[in-house]
């Protein structure tokens, strides 16, 4: 079915089992992303050293399974990384997943597996949800603005 | 009723192919299909009878503006209005309760008066009444007591005599829940406590016979194209004296008697509240599409949706872990349903590669979702020319979708 090639195995393994999901509450950034069109809301906590590298971050609250495995593969795709670094992979996502990257332009580990949503445009939203929240906390994202 | 086997036929996009099956059609509470004989007349308008309504002196412009009319004439017939002064066209159900909250907002509604509605409403029967909070109006909800849709419409005296309430405006059906509301018994009541009443008929209105003299409303409003019309037509009708009372709506050509550089008057209703062009070819499909209903017959088609629905519902109900809303009995074609462990979401992205075509969101019910504890649910809506089959195939990609997640 062509489907499997959206919800590949990974994909469904951190939708049944999302990694760092639930509240941070000793966090520092933090924003809300909300998909109109279907209702799923996703909040994304941060804990930045003072030296701007992401030391903790999880997520909470509810969508489908895109949109909540491309969150759980957030969370490790970014812990370790400095805002810098995360905000280069949100744009390379999102170049990625809406098609104006040439294709060689590759995602990086496990976040290859989401590469079967840009077969599915009215699906990008989904996967990419999780990613505008990051983007927002990083620019904006004063603690207490979910 | 001619068979659905053979009312499909009549509408050529559903004999298309969706992923290999053939396109089981599932989303009729956001849009009908449309059938040739409107598209036909459609057509037939814009190469022999159109032009500009009202204005031309030319035999086109006076044949074009005799068909607008006509049109007019049948959907009053449609409605058994008094008169077609009574029917406004407007974009659709959104504009026209735009058009009577923006306009009885300014007239027969006045500082301190309340607006009554209930939970249930689609967020266009809620928001535009929102906006008359400014003018100093006030809105009151009857609750929606569970997720079969009951309202317990006893309390509407006790809010209308404790809240100064002028006008009570409610969906005849739900889009989310297919329930239905009784119409008649509640404007009978509104009346009798002196209120105005708008029923919402988005879902009712060529789904089922509606006759506003029957509902006995003040004032409804629906949408061409969720019975058959195209889209950018719909109807609001309103009893000629309080048409009366309404100041315009929008403002410009078509809907002035003169015109000074520092003020104007305007036209009686209908026209006040038609300002500019008007979408001439949408209500020419709407008269068509009103024609082609009766034919069919509108009691066998709300009869054949409900049998599907409630057919629909009771299959459903068999697979483990799904919760279906709305009504057990006496449901309208429409059927809202969540998966356990699904989200509504990826269940339909499931079902549209079956060639199932259905929605999944809140249906512009947030209020009435989050009551329930829900962001989204998938709903199938069904239409004179769905089958039993269609069913049955929905029923099993449920259930296959499940096992799927299910892992």
């Amino acid at each position: 079915m062509e489907l499997d090639e959206l919800y590949r195995e990974a994909i469904l393994d951190h939708a049944r089992h999302p990694r760092n999901f639930g509240a941070l509450e000793e966090c520092n950034r933090s924003a809300a992303a909300k998909n109109v069109s279907c209702g799923d809301a996703i909040q994304l906590f941060l804990r930045l050293s003072p030296a701007g590298r992401i030391e903790v971050v999880r997520f909470s609250g509810s969508g489908c399974a895109i949109s909540t495995a491309s969150a759980s593969l957030l969370t490790l795709a970014v812990q370790g990384k400095t805002a810098q670094e995360a905000e280069a992979l949100f744009e390379k996502i999102q170049r990625l997943l809406t098609g104006t990257s040439a294709p060689q332009d590759e995602l990086p580990g496990d976040l290859a597996v989401l590469a079967g949503v840009r077969r599915f445009p009215q699906r990008v939203g989904c996967a990419m949800l999780s990613w505008h929240a990051l983007e927002d906390a990083l620019r904006t994202g004063e603690k207490n603005s979910v | 009723m001619r068979p659905p086997e053979e009312l499909r036929s009549d509408f050529p996009a559903l004999s298309q192919a969706a992923h290999g099956h053939p396109l089981a059609y599932l989303d009729n509470a956001a849009t009908t299909q449309k059938p040739r004989a409107v598209l036909d007349a459609v057509r037939s308008f814009y190469e022999k009878d159109y032009a500009n309504v009202h204005r031309g002196l030319y035999d086109l412009s006076v044949r074009a503006t005799e068909a607008f009319e006509s049109s007019r004439r049948r959907v009053a017939d449609f409605l058994e209005a008094a008169s077609p002064e009574e029917i406004i066209f407007t974009r659709g159900t959104t504009e026209a309760i735009n058009l009577l909250a923006s306009s009885a907002g300014r007239s027969l509604l006045q500082h301190g008066d309340g607006v009554l509605l209930t939970e249930m409403e689609h967020h266009a029967n809620l928001v535009p009444w929102q906006m008359l909070r400014s003018l100093g109006i006030r809105l009151h909800f009857l609750p929606v007591d569970d997720e079969q849709g009951t309202i317990d419409w006893n309390r509407v005296e006790e809010i209308a005599k404790k809240h100064r309430i002028r006008l009570l405006a409610f969906t005849h059906v739900s889009n989310s829940l297919g329930k239905v509301n009784p119409a008649a018994e509640i404007c009978a009541r509104a009346r009798s406590l002196g209120l105005l009443s708008l029923v919402d008929a988005a879902q009712s209105a060529g789904h089922q016979h509606l006759s506003v003299r029957e509902i006995g409303c003040d004032f409804l409003a629906f949408s061409g194209h969720k019975m058959c019309a195209p889209t950018g037509i719909g109807v609001l009708y309103g009893r000629q004296e309080l048409l009366d009372l309404l100041p315009p709506y929008q403002t410009g050509g078509e809907m002035i008697a003169e015109v000074r550089l520092d003020q104007s008057s305007w036209k009686s209703p209908p026209h006040r509240f038609e300002a500019g062009t008007p979408n001439i070819g949408g209500a020419i499909g709407l008269r068509a599409a009103i024609d082609y209903l009766q034919t069919v017959g509108l009691d066998a088609v709300e009869k054949h949706t409900a049998s599907l629905a409630s057919y629909a519902a009771s299959g459903l109900a068999s697979i483990p872990g799904i919760r279906i809303l709305g009504p057990r009995n006496h449901r309208a074609g429409i059927v809202s349903f969540v998966l356990d462990k699904v989200h509504a979401h990826d269940l339909v992205a499931f079902l549209d590669q079956e060639g199932l075509a259905l929605r999944a969101g809140d249906h512009c019910n947030q209020p009435l979702l989050r009551k329930f504890g829900l962001a989204a649910t998938a709903r199938a809506s069904f239409y004179l020319y769905n089958l039993r089959e269609e069913v049955d195939r929905l029923i099993e990609a449920v259930e296959k979708t499940r096992r799927y997640f299910a892992g």
